[in-house]
């Protein structure tokens, strides 16, 4: 991996959030821990974990929601934090775009999907009349829906399906270097969701655009990723290549979260067990604790370890 | 009444239920037939909009208008769901048939306690006292894992797991022959969907009730039901044992609702 290649890098991000609830004692959370990653430009980035697990507080620091505690975040080689003119900002938040876990709330109900992808044509791209038209219609194509049926359509009228597409359509219209998918799959049905990731798939391969995917949901992970990072407690337990994280988990939590994916196979005998329930309560407890050492297993597959303290 | 053969609990024939709208009459069941033995999973999937949810409702009678049941007869534990009363129906509901709705997280009511939403379930159709309400909801409390000394909380100090548990418990809290489950665990990341399974499989066993659990994830199914049933466009395509509808599906339906599923492949090291 060259350092060319790195489209963002994270370094030692650390956000804590301090609450002062109504009533009871003021208190941290700690929601991201030390984490570093990084993306390549075209790759997709997986970051599998539970609720929780501070997996959207990353994406959200990525896009410049909030500041980070601590830790930089670089973007071609720049830190984000410290983007000052205007045009800067603006050539950020075009490159990098969010796409959000509910296809139906990320769209005005008042407008009609054109409204909904001139507008950023026309923020970001300045254009205007004829220019316009056609470049609506071909990010359209572009995520495979018909301009002729969709264009004039209100976000009521589209499945949850076609509504994603939207939405991808409009990370495209910008020009997007880099798309933030939250959980952009969990909203939608089965039969759909393949053909939304095999979308976003394409857009990866065939325009270079990378993906920061976050889900609870290793399967679909699995399915786009170029690598994966699986996270619990707000930092990166275990992260490398799909095939390695997914066929020799070394982390007691990646295991647990392999052995809980749905197999058809396998049947839940009941029987009183709970044996799942103990083992998920002892590993939550021994995986909660900040752990400072990190060790690669095998080239490219990075396991932190447990239960040593930096 | 002593019969060698028993007859199912729920026995659903020719159902039909039709939503009068503006545009005209939109027929979302169209005619479903399907039994449901005692003690016994049946799955119910099929994608948004092919009336899985509506025949959930339908079953307990809580579809409201525009919805009607046009056609066709529901019977639970013999007894006529749709010639029923009011008053019975009202006694019915939850002592027969419960429902542990999709959102269950968001089914209980965030401004009382988790006791004050047992004790309405409970005093509500037994006539128990508050102390005897309270002394069953702490067993229902203790057998779902969670301790009893929680039902002074408010749903907000519980998690999105517990929540889930206490909705399966006040499910649970009149001993009902048949649980509805509509989509119970798709908000749940996988580790805590696992345990409320293993929790469901182990409570069904002990206490023998039927559950009709509803969902649009087939591998999760094929853990858990006896049989499933693949909804489309209101019709049931196909109905078969786990197994069978797992290694050898029929309809082409469910072949491409099987293809669509991104399963995890596991390379051994």
């Amino acid at each position: 991996m060259t350092q060319s290649n790195v489209l963002l890098r994270i370094e030692g991000a650390t956000k804590s959030f301090h609450l002062k609830p109504m009533f009871g004692a003021a208190h941290e959370v700690v929601a991201l821990n030390n984490i570093t990653i990084g993306i390549e430009a075209g790759k997709a980035l997986a970051v599998v974990g539970e609720s929780g697990s501070g997996k959207s507080t990353l994406g959200r620091a990525v896009t410049r929601l909030f500041p980070l505690t601590s830790g930089t975040i670089r973007f071609k080689g720049k830190d984000i934090a410290e983007l000052t003119s205007r045009a800067e900002k603006l050539s950020y938040l075009r490159s990098v775009q969010m796409v959000f876990q509910d296809p139906f709330s990320a769209l005005n109900p008042a407008h009609t999907i054109q409204h909904h992808l001139e507008r950023p044509l026309m923020l970001h791209r300045s254009l205007h009349g004829a220019a316009l038209v056609a470049a609506v219609r071909e990010v359209l194509a572009d995520v495979e829906l018909d301009p002729e049926v969709t264009l004039h359509k209100y976000p009521h009228e589209l499945s949850g399906g076609q509504r994603q597409r939207v939405n991808l359509a409009r990370a495209l219209a910008v020009g997007a270097e880099l798309i933030i998918a939250d959980e952009p799959t969990s909203m939608l049905d089965v039969s759909i969701r393949r053909s939304v990731l095999d979308l976003m798939r394409r857009m990866k391969e065939t325009r270079s655009i990378a993906f920061l995917y976050i889900t609870h949901d290793i399967a679909t992970a699995q399915f786009i990723a170029d690598d994966i990072a699986i996270m619990y407690a707000g930092q990166v337990v275990e992260w490398g290549k799909p095939e390695r994280v997914i066929g020799n988990p070394q982390h007691p939590y990646t295991k647990l979260l392999l052995s809980a994916v749905p197999d058809p196979n396998v049947r839940l005998d009941g029987g009183g067990s709970k044996a799942f329930a103990r083992e998920a309560e002892a590993v939550r407890a021994i995986c909660r604790t900040a752990s400072g050492s990190v060790l690669e297993t095998e080239p490219g597959h990075f396991v932190r370890q447990v239960g040593s303290v930096a | 009444m002593t019969s060698t053969i028993q007859k199912p609990l729920v026995e659903v024939r020719g159902l039909k239920v039709d939503f009068l709208t503006a545009k005209g009459l939109f027929t979302a069941v169209k005619g479903v037939d399907f039994t449901i033995d005692r003690g016994e999973v049946l799955g119910l999937a099929g994608e948004s909009g092919s009336g899985k949810s509506t025949i959930a409702l339908a079953l307990m009678r809580l579809h409201r208008p525009p919805a009607i049941i046009s056609e066709g007869s529901i019977t639970v534990d013999g007894e006529d769901v749709l010639a029923m009363p009011e008053s019975r129906l009202r006694q019915w509901r939850w002592s027969s048939v419960s429902m542990v709705f999709q959102s269950a997280m968001n089914s209980l009511n965030p401004v009382l306690t988790i006791f004050e939403q047992f004790r309405d379930v409970i005093v509500q159709h037994t006539g128990k006292t508050r102390q005897q309400a309270r002394e069953r909801a702490e067993e229902l409390l203790t057998m779902i894992g969670i301790a009893p000394s929680r039902l002074d909380d408010y749903p907000h100090q519980l998690s999105g797991g517990m929540r889930q548990r206490v909705v399966l418990a006040i499910a649970l809290a009149l001993d009902p022959k048949l649980i509805i489950m509509d989509e119970p665990t798709t908000a749940l990341d996988v580790v805590v969907q696992r345990e409320i399974l293993e929790e469901i499989v182990a409570l069904k066993d002990k206490f023998g009730f039927a559950i009709l659990f509803i969902t649009h994830d087939l591998a999760l199914m094929g853990q858990f039901a006896d049989r499933i049933a693949i909804m489309l466009e209101g019709r049931l395509v196909e109905v078969a044992p786990s197994a069978q509808l797992i290694a050898n599906p029929q309809h082409d339906y469910t072949r491409r609702l099987w293809g669509s599923m991104p399963l995890l492949t596991r390379v051994p090291a």
